[in-house]
């Protein structure tokens, strides 16, 4: 499984691993979808710690969580960012929207 | 200009050969004895390159997607990917940041991250015929090593 998720309360945490690409990206998708719609977090931890590879496949994913966080006036943390995934994250401008730690 | 080696590689526009085709690119990338940084940066212009094929070029069939790898001197990589799908009509627009039409699946980042990894992108594409990005990469010169 690429996504690993563990919901308390109004928090979801969230592990993504491997490569995320398009071959992907459609099964992290609909499972992150999945675990907002039952949590509905205000607050929402990505952690990138596990991923071995990302694209621009991975952005869309961002971007997408990113907008259902704050569409509820949550909060989305992105941790553990690999070093070629950040520089993907980076060219792509999203430090600017997006906190990474 | 001659290049000194040279390897072409045809597959279909399945996605499961995006892992692929940028684990071939980076294996052949090795010869020139590349940092890591330089290994996922070929990966990842691969990636983005053949994705698009994938996705844009045959959007409702499977097609047949070209990538040739070529060494040049002065330690210099050359990754060509071309497809024989449906054509960009405007490449100068395509190339744009946050350019896409593909829907909230992409984000039009794709030409930005090769330009911003590669040194050189070069694109031709004929509406109906196909398309062709080559991309150009010098590779350093490491001092010391084995
Ligand atoms: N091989 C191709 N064949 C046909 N159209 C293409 C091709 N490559 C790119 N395009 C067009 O150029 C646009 C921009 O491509 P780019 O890779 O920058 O962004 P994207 O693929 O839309 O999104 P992302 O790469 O961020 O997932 C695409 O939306 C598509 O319209
Ligand atoms: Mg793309």
């Amino acid at each position: 499984m690429a996504v690993m998720c563990r919901a308390e309360g109004r928090t979801l945490y969230a592990a993504l691993e491997g490569e995320v690409d398009h071959h992907r990206a459609r099964g992290i998708l609909a499972e992150l979808d999945r675990q907002m719609d039952a949590a509905r977090p205000l607050q929402v931890t990505l952690d990138l710690g596990g991923v071995t590879f990302m694209d621009s496949s991975g952005i869309a994913i961002l971007l997408r969580l990113h907008r259902r966080t704050v569409q509820w006036a949550g909060m989305l943390r992105v941790i553990h960012v690999p070093e070629q995934a950040g520089k993907v994250l980076r060219a792509a401008g999203l430090e600017r929207l997006i906190t990474f730690e | 200009m001659k290049a000194i080696n040279e390897a072409v590689l045809t597959f279909l526009s399945r996605s499961a050969n995006e892992g692929f085709a940028r684990t071939t690119a980076a294996c052949f990338a090795a010869q020139l004895d590349p940092t890591l940084e330089e290994v996922n940066d070929i990966k990842t212009a691969v990636s983005e390159a053949v994705t698009n094929c994938i996705v844009h070029a045959y959007p409702d069939r499977l097609g047949t997607i070209t990538m040739r790898l070529r060494l040049f001197e002065d330690n210099i990589l050359e990754l060509q990917i071309r497809d024989k799908g449906v054509g960009i009509p405007d490449v100068e627009q395509a190339r744009r940041p946050m350019y896409t039409t593909g829907g909230e699946e992409r984000s039009g980042m794709g030409f930005t991250i090769m330009e911003s990894f590669m040194d050189v992108v070069r694109v031709r594409s004929s509406p109906g015929k196909g398309t062709a990005v080559t991309m150009r990469r010098k590779i350093s010169r490491r001092m010391g090593g084995g």
